[in-house]
Protein backbone atom coordinates (compact mmCIF):
# COMPACT_ATOMS: atom_id res chain seq x y z
CA UNK A 1 0.00 0.00 0.00
CA UNK A 2 2.62 2.80 -1.28
CA UNK A 3 1.49 6.14 -1.93
CA UNK A 4 0.59 6.48 -5.30
CA UNK A 5 1.91 9.14 -7.56
CA UNK A 6 -0.51 11.86 -7.81
CA UNK A 7 -2.81 11.72 -10.38
CA UNK A 8 -3.33 14.23 -13.45
CA UNK A 9 -6.26 15.99 -12.09
CA UNK A 10 -4.50 16.38 -8.50
CA UNK A 11 -1.41 18.08 -10.60
CA UNK A 12 -3.94 20.01 -12.08
CA UNK A 13 -5.97 21.13 -9.18
CA UNK A 14 -2.56 22.21 -7.63
CA UNK A 15 -1.07 24.57 -10.17
CA UNK A 16 -4.79 26.13 -10.03
CA UNK A 17 -5.20 28.93 -7.79
CA UNK A 18 -6.80 27.26 -4.85
CA UNK A 19 -3.91 25.08 -5.06
CA UNK A 20 -1.38 27.46 -4.15
CA UNK A 21 -1.79 27.74 -0.53
CA UNK A 22 -1.35 24.19 -0.20
CA UNK A 23 1.42 23.64 -2.46
CA UNK A 24 4.31 23.81 0.10
CA UNK A 25 2.62 21.71 2.95
CA UNK A 26 1.62 19.00 1.00
CA UNK A 27 5.43 18.41 -0.69
CA UNK A 28 6.77 18.45 3.35
CA UNK A 29 4.33 15.71 3.96
CA UNK A 30 5.03 13.73 1.14
CA UNK A 31 8.63 13.58 1.94
CA UNK A 32 7.86 12.04 5.01
CA UNK A 33 5.01 10.21 4.62
CA UNK A 34 5.37 7.12 2.64
CA UNK A 35 2.93 4.29 3.97
CA UNK A 36 -0.41 5.69 2.47
CA UNK A 37 -2.39 8.54 2.85
CA UNK A 38 -5.37 9.32 5.48
CA UNK A 39 -7.69 11.97 4.13
CA UNK A 40 -10.09 13.41 6.88
CA UNK A 41 -13.57 15.58 6.03
CA UNK A 42 -14.39 17.81 8.88
CA UNK A 43 -11.69 19.50 11.85
CA UNK A 44 -14.58 19.19 14.68
CA UNK A 45 -14.37 17.18 17.81
CA UNK A 46 -13.51 13.78 15.38
CA UNK A 47 -11.18 14.90 12.81
CA UNK A 48 -9.07 16.89 14.65
CA UNK A 49 -8.67 14.18 17.06
CA UNK A 50 -8.40 11.69 14.23
CA UNK A 51 -5.30 13.79 13.06
CA UNK A 52 -3.71 14.10 15.93
CA UNK A 53 -4.16 10.52 16.62
CA UNK A 54 -2.86 9.49 13.50
CA UNK A 55 0.30 11.96 13.34
CA UNK A 56 1.49 10.50 16.77
CA UNK A 57 1.11 6.80 16.08
CA UNK A 58 2.24 6.48 12.30
CA UNK A 59 4.63 9.57 10.99
CA UNK A 60 4.72 8.07 8.03
CA UNK A 61 0.85 8.33 7.16
CA UNK A 62 0.43 11.85 5.28
CA UNK A 63 -3.09 13.40 7.01
CA UNK A 64 -4.91 15.90 5.06
CA UNK A 65 -7.55 17.75 6.80
CA UNK A 66 -10.23 19.05 4.39
CA UNK A 67 -12.36 21.95 6.53
CA UNK A 68 -13.43 25.16 5.53
CA UNK A 69 -13.58 27.22 8.60
CA UNK A 70 -10.32 28.80 9.65
CA UNK A 71 -10.99 28.04 13.49
CA UNK A 72 -13.15 25.96 14.87
CA UNK A 73 -15.85 26.89 17.52
CA UNK A 74 -16.95 24.06 20.17
CA UNK A 75 -20.60 23.67 21.09
CA UNK A 76 -19.60 22.53 24.46
CA UNK A 77 -18.92 25.65 26.70
CA UNK A 78 -21.00 27.42 24.63
CA UNK A 79 -24.07 26.99 26.67
CA UNK A 80 -21.87 29.33 29.46
CA UNK A 81 -22.11 32.67 27.26
CA UNK A 82 -25.75 32.21 28.13
CA UNK A 83 -25.42 32.29 31.72
CA UNK A 84 -23.49 35.49 31.34
CA UNK A 85 -20.16 33.72 32.83
CA UNK A 86 -18.51 33.69 29.15
CA UNK A 87 -18.99 37.15 27.66
CA UNK A 88 -17.77 36.35 23.97
CA UNK A 89 -16.95 33.21 21.94
CA UNK A 90 -12.94 33.10 23.13
CA UNK A 91 -13.11 30.38 25.34
CA UNK A 92 -14.48 27.88 22.85
CA UNK A 93 -12.53 29.46 19.58
CA UNK A 94 -9.68 27.26 18.53
CA UNK A 95 -6.78 27.91 15.81
CA UNK A 96 -5.53 25.15 14.10
CA UNK A 97 -2.16 26.10 14.08
CA UNK A 98 -0.60 23.64 16.22
CA UNK A 99 -2.41 21.17 14.32
CA UNK A 100 -1.15 21.62 11.22
CA UNK A 101 2.55 21.81 13.11
CA UNK A 102 2.78 18.05 13.53
CA UNK A 103 2.46 18.01 9.86
CA UNK A 104 -1.53 17.92 9.08
CA UNK A 105 -1.55 19.19 5.68
CA UNK A 106 -5.24 21.35 5.58
CA UNK A 107 -6.98 22.34 2.48
CA UNK A 108 -9.38 24.70 3.76
CA UNK A 109 -12.03 24.47 1.52
CA UNK A 110 -15.66 21.81 2.12
CA UNK A 111 -15.54 18.69 0.48
CA UNK A 112 -18.25 18.40 -2.43
CA UNK A 113 -18.25 15.04 -3.10
CA UNK A 114 -16.55 11.18 -2.47
CA UNK A 115 -15.95 9.16 -5.41
CA UNK A 116 -15.04 5.87 -3.83
CA UNK A 117 -13.79 4.26 -6.90
CA UNK A 118 -11.31 6.68 -7.83
CA UNK A 119 -10.78 6.72 -4.23
CA UNK A 120 -10.87 10.84 -4.28
CA UNK A 121 -12.43 13.53 -2.60
CA UNK A 122 -13.42 16.41 -4.80
CA UNK A 123 -13.72 19.78 -2.54
CA UNK A 124 -15.83 22.81 -3.35
CA UNK A 125 -13.22 24.80 -5.84
CA UNK A 126 -13.04 21.95 -7.81
CA UNK A 127 -9.10 20.47 -6.04
CA UNK A 128 -9.24 16.93 -6.46
CA UNK A 129 -7.97 14.79 -3.35
CA UNK A 130 -6.66 11.09 -3.39
CA UNK A 131 -6.59 8.66 -0.48
CA UNK A 132 -6.24 5.27 0.22
CA UNK A 133 -8.12 5.86 3.40
CA UNK A 134 -10.19 8.46 4.65
CA UNK A 135 -12.15 9.84 7.66
CA UNK A 136 -15.52 11.21 7.12
CA UNK A 137 -16.52 13.49 10.27
CA UNK A 138 -18.92 16.08 9.42
CA UNK A 139 -21.12 16.02 12.33
CA UNK A 140 -24.61 17.33 11.84
CA UNK A 141 -26.94 19.13 9.18
CA UNK A 142 -29.91 20.52 10.83
CA UNK A 143 -33.43 18.70 9.53
CA UNK A 144 -35.07 21.64 8.37
CA UNK A 145 -39.18 21.46 8.13
CA UNK A 146 -39.07 18.16 10.15
CA UNK A 147 -41.37 20.78 12.40
CA UNK A 148 -43.36 22.47 10.28
CA UNK A 149 -42.03 26.36 9.37
CA UNK A 150 -38.91 25.56 11.03
CA UNK A 151 -36.74 26.59 8.06
CA UNK A 152 -33.59 28.97 8.23
CA UNK A 153 -35.39 31.82 7.91
CA UNK A 154 -37.13 30.83 10.71
CA UNK A 155 -34.01 30.07 12.67
CA UNK A 156 -33.00 33.64 12.39
CA UNK A 157 -36.07 34.26 14.56
CA UNK A 158 -36.10 31.13 16.49
CA UNK A 159 -32.28 30.11 16.93
CA UNK A 160 -30.97 27.02 17.09
CA UNK A 161 -27.72 27.86 17.93
CA UNK A 162 -26.59 23.72 18.05
CA UNK A 163 -23.92 24.27 15.38
CA UNK A 164 -21.88 27.24 15.92
CA UNK A 165 -20.45 27.34 11.90
CA UNK A 166 -24.01 27.70 11.13
CA UNK A 167 -25.61 29.79 14.32
CA UNK A 168 -23.25 30.96 16.93
CA UNK A 169 -24.68 30.91 20.41
CA UNK A 170 -24.52 34.49 20.73
CA UNK A 171 -27.43 34.70 18.22
CA UNK A 172 -29.13 33.16 21.36
CA UNK A 173 -27.47 35.40 24.03
CA UNK A 174 -28.29 38.85 22.14
CA UNK A 175 -32.03 37.68 22.32
CA UNK A 176 -31.87 36.85 26.18
CA UNK A 177 -30.05 39.64 27.23
CA UNK A 178 -32.89 42.04 25.17
CA UNK A 179 -35.99 39.54 26.51
CA UNK A 180 -37.31 41.96 29.43
CA UNK A 181 -38.54 40.76 32.80
CA UNK A 182 -41.38 38.53 33.17
CA UNK A 183 -40.93 36.92 29.81
CA UNK A 184 -40.79 33.06 28.79
CA UNK A 185 -37.70 31.66 27.33
CA UNK A 186 -39.06 28.81 25.43
CA UNK A 187 -36.77 25.57 24.67
CA UNK A 188 -37.93 22.87 22.48
CA UNK A 189 -36.07 19.40 22.51
CA UNK A 190 -35.78 16.86 19.88
CA UNK A 191 -36.39 12.95 20.00
CA UNK A 192 -33.42 10.77 20.38
CA UNK A 193 -30.92 10.75 18.92
CA UNK A 194 -29.74 14.21 18.22
CA UNK A 195 -25.88 16.04 19.20
CA UNK A 196 -25.68 15.98 23.28
CA UNK A 197 -28.48 14.28 24.80
CA UNK A 198 -27.97 16.44 27.86
CA UNK A 199 -27.07 19.97 26.11
CA UNK A 200 -30.62 21.26 25.68
CA UNK A 201 -31.09 20.44 29.60
CA UNK A 202 -27.78 22.51 30.72
CA UNK A 203 -28.96 25.05 28.41
CA UNK A 204 -31.84 25.53 30.29
CA UNK A 205 -29.70 25.75 33.25
CA UNK A 206 -27.35 28.43 32.42
CA UNK A 207 -30.72 30.65 30.71
CA UNK A 208 -31.86 29.81 34.53
CA UNK A 209 -28.84 31.03 35.90
CA UNK A 210 -28.71 34.42 34.06
CA UNK A 211 -32.33 35.00 34.45
CA UNK A 212 -32.47 34.19 37.89
CA UNK A 213 -29.55 36.96 38.47
CA UNK A 214 -31.24 39.43 35.94
CA UNK A 215 -34.75 39.10 35.11
CA UNK A 216 -36.01 36.89 38.14
CA UNK A 217 -39.68 36.76 37.34
CA UNK A 218 -38.82 35.46 34.02
CA UNK A 219 -39.30 31.20 32.74
CA UNK A 220 -38.08 28.87 31.13
CA UNK A 221 -40.53 26.33 29.74
CA UNK A 222 -38.88 23.35 28.43
CA UNK A 223 -41.04 21.01 25.43
CA UNK A 224 -39.31 17.76 24.52
CA UNK A 225 -40.32 15.22 22.23
CA UNK A 226 -38.86 13.05 24.38
CA UNK A 227 -40.71 11.53 27.51
CA UNK A 228 -37.49 11.32 29.66
CA UNK A 229 -33.81 12.48 29.16
CA UNK A 230 -30.32 12.25 29.93
CA UNK A 231 -29.50 12.98 33.89
CA UNK A 232 -33.34 13.46 34.46
CA UNK A 233 -33.62 12.86 38.02
CA UNK A 234 -30.37 15.09 38.89
CA UNK A 235 -31.38 17.81 36.46
CA UNK A 236 -35.06 18.33 37.95
CA UNK A 237 -33.62 17.71 41.80
CA UNK A 238 -30.81 20.60 40.87
CA UNK A 239 -33.64 23.15 38.84
CA UNK A 240 -36.20 22.81 42.06
CA UNK A 241 -33.12 23.25 44.67
CA UNK A 242 -31.02 26.48 42.47
CA UNK A 243 -34.45 27.87 40.43
CA UNK A 244 -37.36 27.17 42.34
CA UNK A 245 -40.56 27.16 39.94
CA UNK A 246 -38.52 29.41 37.27
CA UNK A 247 -37.35 26.25 34.99
CA UNK A 248 -40.71 23.56 33.69
CA UNK A 249 -40.18 20.86 31.95
CA UNK A 250 -43.10 19.49 29.81
CA UNK A 251 -42.57 15.87 28.47
CA UNK A 252 -43.85 14.22 25.59
CA UNK A 253 -46.60 12.15 27.70
CA UNK A 254 -47.36 15.74 28.67
CA UNK A 255 -47.92 17.36 25.34
CA UNK A 256 -44.82 18.65 25.06
CA UNK A 257 -44.04 18.14 21.32
CA UNK A 258 -43.33 20.67 19.27
CA UNK A 259 -44.73 20.23 15.75
CA UNK A 260 -44.26 23.63 14.44
CA UNK A 261 -43.22 27.13 14.46
CA UNK A 262 -45.02 30.77 13.95
CA UNK A 263 -42.04 33.31 13.68
CA UNK A 264 -44.51 35.89 12.78
CA UNK A 265 -46.65 35.24 16.03
CA UNK A 266 -43.71 33.71 18.08
CA UNK A 267 -45.33 30.74 19.11
CA UNK A 268 -44.76 27.07 18.82
CA UNK A 269 -47.84 24.70 18.52
CA UNK A 270 -47.72 21.74 20.54
CA UNK A 271 -48.60 17.41 19.15
CA UNK A 272 -53.11 18.74 20.20
CA UNK A 273 -52.55 21.74 18.68
CA UNK A 274 -52.31 24.29 21.43
CA UNK A 275 -50.16 27.14 21.46
CA UNK A 276 -47.22 28.28 23.50
CA UNK A 277 -45.90 32.28 23.14
CA UNK A 278 -42.44 32.94 24.25
CA UNK A 279 -40.24 36.35 24.01
CA UNK A 280 -36.84 34.06 22.72
CA UNK A 281 -37.53 30.35 21.32
CA UNK A 282 -34.77 28.26 21.18
CA UNK A 283 -35.29 25.07 18.86
CA UNK A 284 -33.03 22.45 19.21
CA UNK A 285 -34.09 20.65 16.09
CA UNK A 286 -34.56 16.91 14.95
CA UNK A 287 -31.05 16.10 13.06
CA UNK A 288 -29.01 14.03 10.63
CA UNK A 289 -25.73 13.62 9.34
CA UNK A 290 -24.16 16.35 7.25
CA UNK A 291 -24.70 16.49 3.80
CA UNK A 292 -21.01 15.16 2.96
CA UNK A 293 -22.35 11.78 4.35
CA UNK A 294 -25.44 11.40 3.26
CA UNK A 295 -24.89 12.59 -0.36
CA UNK A 296 -22.21 10.15 -0.66
CA UNK A 297 -24.22 6.59 -0.46
CA UNK A 298 -22.63 6.37 3.79
CA UNK A 299 -25.94 6.74 5.39
CA UNK A 300 -28.19 4.84 3.19
CA UNK A 301 -31.80 5.67 3.44
CA UNK A 302 -31.56 6.76 7.25
CA UNK A 303 -30.15 9.61 8.90
CA UNK A 304 -26.87 8.14 9.98
CA UNK A 305 -24.07 6.19 9.06
CA UNK A 306 -23.91 2.77 9.64
CA UNK A 307 -20.48 1.44 11.27
CA UNK A 308 -18.60 -1.52 12.22
CA UNK A 309 -18.16 -1.21 15.76
CA UNK A 310 -14.88 -2.54 15.97
CA UNK A 311 -13.39 -0.07 13.76
CA UNK A 312 -15.69 2.83 12.51
CA UNK A 313 -15.43 1.94 9.26
CA UNK A 314 -18.60 2.41 6.96
CA UNK A 315 -20.50 -0.60 6.12
CA UNK A 316 -21.57 1.25 2.93
CA UNK A 317 -18.23 2.50 0.93
CA UNK A 318 -14.90 0.48 1.24
CA UNK A 319 -12.25 2.06 3.24
CA UNK A 320 -14.23 4.60 4.38
CA UNK A 321 -14.62 5.44 8.14
CA UNK A 322 -17.46 7.33 9.81
CA UNK A 323 -16.89 9.13 13.38
CA UNK A 324 -18.47 11.48 15.57
CA UNK A 325 -21.92 12.65 15.21
CA UNK A 326 -22.01 11.58 11.89
CA UNK A 327 -22.93 8.01 12.37
CA UNK A 328 -25.02 5.66 14.37
CA UNK A 329 -23.10 3.93 17.50
CA UNK A 330 -25.55 3.32 20.38
CA UNK A 331 -25.59 3.12 23.01
CA UNK A 332 -23.08 5.69 22.64
CA UNK A 333 -23.98 9.49 22.85
CA UNK A 334 -23.24 11.84 20.46
CA UNK A 335 -20.86 13.54 22.06
CA UNK A 336 -17.28 15.78 22.06
CA UNK A 337 -16.07 12.75 23.97
CA UNK A 338 -17.18 10.38 22.20
CA UNK A 339 -16.24 11.73 18.71
CA UNK A 340 -12.65 12.20 20.08
CA UNK A 341 -12.49 8.51 21.22
CA UNK A 342 -13.63 7.35 18.10
CA UNK A 343 -11.49 8.72 15.98
CA UNK A 344 -8.56 7.64 17.85
CA UNK A 345 -10.62 4.15 17.30
CA UNK A 346 -10.35 5.22 13.44
CA UNK A 347 -7.05 6.56 12.69
CA UNK A 348 -5.67 3.38 14.59
CA UNK A 349 -7.22 0.97 12.38
CA UNK A 350 -6.63 3.18 9.02
CA UNK A 351 -3.47 3.52 10.34
CA UNK A 352 -2.52 0.01 11.03
CA UNK A 353 -4.21 -0.61 7.74
CA UNK A 354 -1.72 1.29 5.84
CA UNK A 355 1.44 0.47 7.70
CA UNK A 356 0.94 -3.42 8.15
CA UNK A 357 0.63 -2.82 11.77
CA UNK A 358 -1.27 -4.99 14.33
CA UNK A 359 -4.33 -3.47 15.63
CA UNK A 360 -5.29 -3.14 19.39
CA UNK A 361 -8.43 -3.95 21.26
CA UNK A 362 -10.97 -1.50 20.83
CA UNK A 363 -12.31 0.26 24.16
CA UNK A 364 -14.40 3.51 23.50
CA UNK A 365 -15.29 5.98 26.28
CA UNK A 366 -17.81 9.12 26.86
CA UNK A 367 -17.86 11.45 30.30
CA UNK A 368 -20.66 14.20 29.32
CA UNK A 369 -20.42 16.37 32.36
CA UNK A 370 -23.13 19.31 32.61
CA UNK A 371 -23.03 22.99 34.52
CA UNK A 372 -26.49 23.19 36.29
CA UNK A 373 -25.80 26.48 38.30
CA UNK A 374 -22.75 27.98 40.08
CA UNK A 375 -20.61 25.77 41.71
CA UNK A 376 -23.07 23.26 40.64
CA UNK A 377 -21.98 20.51 38.20
CA UNK A 378 -23.48 17.19 37.34
CA UNK A 379 -22.11 14.35 34.53
CA UNK A 380 -22.63 10.73 32.86
CA UNK A 381 -19.97 8.39 32.26
CA UNK A 382 -19.83 5.10 30.01
CA UNK A 383 -17.35 2.86 28.98
CA UNK A 384 -18.08 0.53 26.21
CA UNK A 385 -16.56 -2.32 23.97
CA UNK A 386 -17.78 -3.79 20.41
CA UNK A 387 -19.64 -7.11 20.08
CA UNK A 388 -17.18 -9.69 17.79
CA UNK A 389 -19.08 -9.14 14.80
CA UNK A 390 -18.82 -5.54 15.34
CA UNK A 391 -22.66 -5.69 14.86
CA UNK A 392 -23.27 -3.52 18.31
CA UNK A 393 -21.86 -1.85 21.25
CA UNK A 394 -21.87 -3.12 24.72
CA UNK A 395 -21.48 -0.61 27.87
CA UNK A 396 -19.08 -1.98 30.37
CA UNK A 397 -21.48 -4.02 33.25
CA UNK A 398 -22.02 -1.98 36.78
CA UNK A 399 -20.10 1.04 35.60
CA UNK A 400 -20.68 3.95 34.16
CA UNK A 401 -23.88 5.84 34.78
CA UNK A 402 -24.82 9.66 36.29
CA UNK A 403 -23.63 11.23 39.26
CA UNK A 404 -24.93 10.35 43.14
CA UNK A 405 -28.21 11.57 43.15
CA UNK A 406 -27.51 12.78 47.00
CA UNK A 407 -24.55 14.57 46.95
CA UNK A 408 -23.08 17.32 49.42
CA UNK A 409 -22.18 20.77 47.76
CA UNK A 410 -18.44 20.11 47.59
CA UNK A 411 -19.11 17.29 45.53
CA UNK A 412 -21.34 19.17 43.10
CA UNK A 413 -18.81 22.20 43.01
CA UNK A 414 -16.20 19.26 42.51
CA UNK A 415 -17.50 18.77 39.08
CA UNK A 416 -18.14 21.64 38.07
CA UNK A 417 -14.18 22.60 38.59
CA UNK A 418 -13.44 19.14 37.16
CA UNK A 419 -15.57 20.07 33.93
CA UNK A 420 -13.59 22.99 33.23
CA UNK A 421 -10.75 20.97 33.60
CA UNK A 422 -12.34 17.70 30.47
CA UNK A 423 -12.40 21.27 28.93
CA UNK A 424 -8.95 22.21 28.93
CA UNK A 425 -7.57 18.52 28.06
CA UNK A 426 -9.62 17.20 25.13
CA UNK A 427 -9.19 21.26 23.17
CA UNK A 428 -5.85 20.94 24.47
CA UNK A 429 -5.42 17.25 22.65
CA UNK A 430 -7.48 18.60 19.71
CA UNK A 431 -5.93 22.12 19.08
CA UNK A 432 -2.85 22.33 21.57
CA UNK B 1 -2.32 -18.35 33.19
CA UNK B 2 -4.45 -18.08 29.84
CA UNK B 3 -5.61 -14.17 31.08
CA UNK B 4 -1.35 -13.77 31.26
CA UNK B 5 -0.89 -14.45 28.00
CA UNK B 6 -3.88 -12.42 26.28
CA UNK B 7 -2.85 -9.17 28.31
CA UNK B 8 0.85 -10.35 26.78
CA UNK B 9 -0.10 -10.64 23.36
CA UNK B 10 -1.94 -7.46 23.56
CA UNK B 11 0.79 -5.85 24.72
CA UNK B 12 2.91 -6.99 22.17
CA UNK B 13 0.17 -6.05 19.76
CA UNK B 14 0.35 -1.97 21.08
CA UNK B 15 4.30 -1.77 20.73
CA UNK B 16 3.98 -4.20 17.13
CA UNK B 17 1.79 -0.93 16.38
CA UNK B 18 4.51 1.01 17.76
CA UNK B 19 7.57 1.83 15.22
CA UNK B 20 10.56 3.28 16.95
CA UNK B 21 9.76 6.71 16.63
CA UNK B 22 6.16 6.27 18.02
CA UNK B 23 6.82 3.91 21.41
CA UNK B 24 5.09 6.22 23.76
CA UNK B 25 1.42 5.61 22.25
CA UNK B 26 -0.41 5.10 25.61
CA UNK B 27 -2.63 1.79 25.62
CA UNK B 28 -5.91 1.90 24.31
CA UNK B 29 -7.24 1.71 28.50
CA UNK B 30 -5.31 5.01 28.77
CA UNK B 31 -6.74 7.17 25.84
CA UNK B 32 -10.15 8.29 27.34
CA UNK B 33 -8.02 8.89 31.01
CA UNK B 34 -5.69 11.49 29.31
CA UNK B 35 -8.95 13.94 28.07
CA UNK B 36 -9.37 14.39 31.81
CA UNK B 37 -6.13 14.18 33.23
CA UNK B 38 -4.41 16.01 30.68
CA UNK B 39 -2.26 14.78 27.54
CA UNK B 40 0.47 13.82 29.99
CA UNK B 41 -1.27 13.20 32.88
CA UNK B 42 -0.22 16.23 34.17
CA UNK B 43 -3.87 17.01 35.60
CA UNK B 44 -5.86 19.38 34.94
CA UNK B 45 -7.89 22.40 36.74
CA UNK B 46 -8.55 20.00 39.83
CA UNK B 47 -8.60 16.60 38.39
CA UNK B 48 -5.26 15.18 39.80
CA UNK B 49 -1.92 14.26 37.93
CA UNK B 50 -1.40 10.74 37.47
CA UNK B 51 1.60 9.93 35.22
CA UNK B 52 4.28 8.44 37.78
CA UNK B 53 2.33 9.64 40.71
CA UNK B 54 2.03 6.37 42.29
CA UNK B 55 3.87 2.99 41.90
CA UNK B 56 2.34 0.61 39.88
CA UNK B 57 1.07 -1.34 42.64
CA UNK B 58 -0.24 1.55 44.64
CA UNK B 59 -1.79 2.34 41.43
CA UNK B 60 -3.60 -0.73 40.35
CA UNK B 61 -4.86 -0.17 44.07
CA UNK B 62 -6.03 3.14 43.54
CA UNK B 63 -8.31 1.80 40.75
CA UNK B 64 -9.65 -1.46 42.76
CA UNK B 65 -10.81 1.24 45.66
CA UNK B 66 -12.11 3.46 43.72
CA UNK B 67 -14.11 0.49 41.88
CA UNK B 68 -15.25 -0.74 44.59
CA UNK B 69 -16.56 2.16 46.19
CA UNK B 70 -13.72 2.47 49.18
CA UNK B 71 -12.06 5.21 48.00
CA UNK B 72 -14.41 8.58 47.78
CA UNK B 73 -14.36 10.43 44.46
CA UNK B 74 -16.87 12.17 42.22
CA UNK B 75 -16.26 10.25 39.20
CA UNK B 76 -13.71 7.35 39.36
CA UNK B 77 -15.77 4.94 40.59
CA UNK B 78 -18.26 4.66 37.96
CA UNK B 79 -15.19 4.93 35.59
CA UNK B 80 -12.85 2.21 37.59
CA UNK B 81 -15.43 -0.61 36.78
CA UNK B 82 -15.60 -0.23 33.33
CA UNK B 83 -11.88 -2.02 32.71
CA UNK B 84 -11.18 -5.49 33.18
CA UNK B 85 -7.66 -6.60 35.35
CA UNK B 86 -6.00 -6.51 31.96
CA UNK B 87 -6.69 -3.02 30.87
CA UNK B 88 -5.52 -1.93 34.90
CA UNK B 89 -2.19 -3.83 34.16
CA UNK B 90 -1.62 -1.93 31.30
CA UNK B 91 -2.75 1.28 33.02
CA UNK B 92 -0.57 0.53 35.70
CA UNK B 93 2.17 0.19 33.25
CA UNK B 94 1.79 3.33 31.62
CA UNK B 95 0.73 5.69 34.62
CA UNK B 96 2.72 4.04 37.23
CA UNK B 97 6.41 4.91 38.90
CA UNK B 98 8.39 2.06 37.03
C1 LIG C 1 -24.94 23.01 23.40
C2 LIG C 1 -24.05 21.81 23.26
C3 LIG C 1 -23.28 21.38 24.32
C4 LIG C 1 -22.46 20.28 24.20
N1 LIG C 1 -21.72 19.89 25.27
C5 LIG C 1 -20.94 18.79 25.20
C6 LIG C 1 -20.15 18.38 26.30
O1 LIG C 1 -20.15 19.02 27.36
N2 LIG C 1 -19.39 17.28 26.18
C7 LIG C 1 -19.34 16.56 25.02
O2 LIG C 1 -18.62 15.57 24.96
N3 LIG C 1 -20.08 16.94 23.94
C8 LIG C 1 -20.86 18.02 23.99
N4 LIG C 1 -21.61 18.42 22.89
C9 LIG C 1 -21.61 17.56 21.69
C10 LIG C 1 -20.44 17.84 20.74
O3 LIG C 1 -20.40 19.20 20.40
C11 LIG C 1 -20.56 17.01 19.49
O4 LIG C 1 -20.87 15.68 19.82
C12 LIG C 1 -19.27 17.04 18.69
O5 LIG C 1 -19.05 18.35 18.21
C13 LIG C 1 -19.29 16.05 17.52
O6 LIG C 1 -18.09 16.10 16.84
P1 LIG C 1 -18.03 15.95 15.25
O7 LIG C 1 -16.57 16.03 14.90
O8 LIG C 1 -18.84 14.82 14.81
O9 LIG C 1 -18.77 17.25 14.69
P2 LIG C 1 -18.31 18.77 14.79
O10 LIG C 1 -17.56 18.98 16.04
O11 LIG C 1 -19.51 19.59 14.53
O12 LIG C 1 -17.28 18.96 13.59
C14 LIG C 1 -17.66 18.80 12.26
C15 LIG C 1 -16.72 19.61 11.39
O13 LIG C 1 -16.87 19.21 10.02
C16 LIG C 1 -16.85 20.34 9.20
N5 LIG C 1 -17.56 19.98 7.96
C17 LIG C 1 -18.88 19.74 7.79
N6 LIG C 1 -19.14 19.42 6.51
C18 LIG C 1 -17.96 19.46 5.86
C19 LIG C 1 -17.58 19.24 4.50
N7 LIG C 1 -18.48 18.92 3.56
N8 LIG C 1 -16.27 19.37 4.18
C20 LIG C 1 -15.36 19.69 5.13
N9 LIG C 1 -15.66 19.93 6.41
C21 LIG C 1 -16.95 19.81 6.76
C22 LIG C 1 -17.50 21.42 10.02
O14 LIG C 1 -17.10 22.71 9.58
C23 LIG C 1 -17.01 21.10 11.43
O15 LIG C 1 -15.81 21.79 11.74
C24 LIG C 1 -22.41 19.55 22.98
C25 LIG C 1 -23.20 19.97 21.91
C26 LIG C 1 -24.01 21.08 22.04
C27 LIG C 1 -24.82 21.52 20.87
C1 LIG D 1 -14.16 12.60 33.33
C2 LIG D 1 -12.86 12.91 33.82
C3 LIG D 1 -11.95 11.76 34.21
C4 LIG D 1 -11.60 10.68 33.45
C5 LIG D 1 -12.04 10.35 32.02
C6 LIG D 1 -10.68 9.90 34.24
N1 LIG D 1 -10.51 10.49 35.45
FE1 LIG D 1 -9.30 9.79 36.97
N2 LIG D 1 -9.94 11.30 38.17
C7 LIG D 1 -10.86 12.24 37.83
C8 LIG D 1 -11.24 12.98 39.00
C9 LIG D 1 -12.25 14.11 39.04
C10 LIG D 1 -10.49 12.45 40.08
C11 LIG D 1 -10.61 12.80 41.56
C12 LIG D 1 -11.43 11.72 42.24
C13 LIG D 1 -12.93 11.81 41.84
O1 LIG D 1 -13.53 12.87 41.99
O2 LIG D 1 -13.49 10.78 41.38
C14 LIG D 1 -9.67 11.39 39.51
C15 LIG D 1 -8.76 10.63 40.25
C16 LIG D 1 -7.96 9.65 39.72
C17 LIG D 1 -6.93 8.93 40.43
C18 LIG D 1 -6.49 9.17 41.86
C19 LIG D 1 -5.38 10.16 41.88
C20 LIG D 1 -4.98 10.53 43.27
O3 LIG D 1 -3.84 10.98 43.41
O4 LIG D 1 -5.80 10.40 44.19
C21 LIG D 1 -6.39 8.03 39.57
C22 LIG D 1 -5.26 7.06 39.85
C23 LIG D 1 -7.11 8.18 38.32
N3 LIG D 1 -8.03 9.16 38.44
C24 LIG D 1 -6.85 7.41 37.20
C25 LIG D 1 -7.61 7.47 36.03
C26 LIG D 1 -7.47 6.54 34.94
C27 LIG D 1 -6.46 5.42 34.87
C28 LIG D 1 -8.40 6.89 34.01
C29 LIG D 1 -8.72 6.20 32.70
C30 LIG D 1 -9.07 4.81 32.79
C31 LIG D 1 -9.10 8.05 34.51
N4 LIG D 1 -8.61 8.36 35.74
C32 LIG D 1 -10.11 8.71 33.81
C33 LIG D 1 -11.39 12.49 36.56
C34 LIG D 1 -11.27 11.62 35.48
Amino acid sequence: MTAKTPTVSRRRALIGAAGLAVLGAPAIARAQATAGRLVIVGGGFAGATAARASRERFPNVAVTLIEPESSFVTCPYGNLVLAGRDADLSRVTHRYDKLLARGVTKISQNAASIDPVAKTVRTAGGQTVPYDKLIVAPGIDIKWNAIKGYDEAASRVMPHAWKPSLQPVTALSERLKAMPDGGVFILSAPANPFRCPPGPYERASMVAEYLKANKPRSKVLILDAKDGFSKQPLFLAAWKQLYGDMVEWVGSDKEGRVVAVDPAAMTVETEFGKKHKGDVINIVPPQQAARIARESGLTGTGDWAAIDTRTFESKAVRDVFVIGDANAAPPMPKSGFVANSTAIRAATVAGAQMTGAAIPKAIYFNTCYSHVGKDYGISVAGVYRPNEDGSKIDEAPNSGGISAREATPDIRAGEATYADGWYQSITNYMFG
Amino acid sequence: MRIRTVALLAGLAVAAAASPATAQVPPVAANGCLMCHGVQGQGANGIPAIMRVQSRAEFTTTMKLFAENKKPGTIMGRIARGYTDEDLAELAAWFGKP
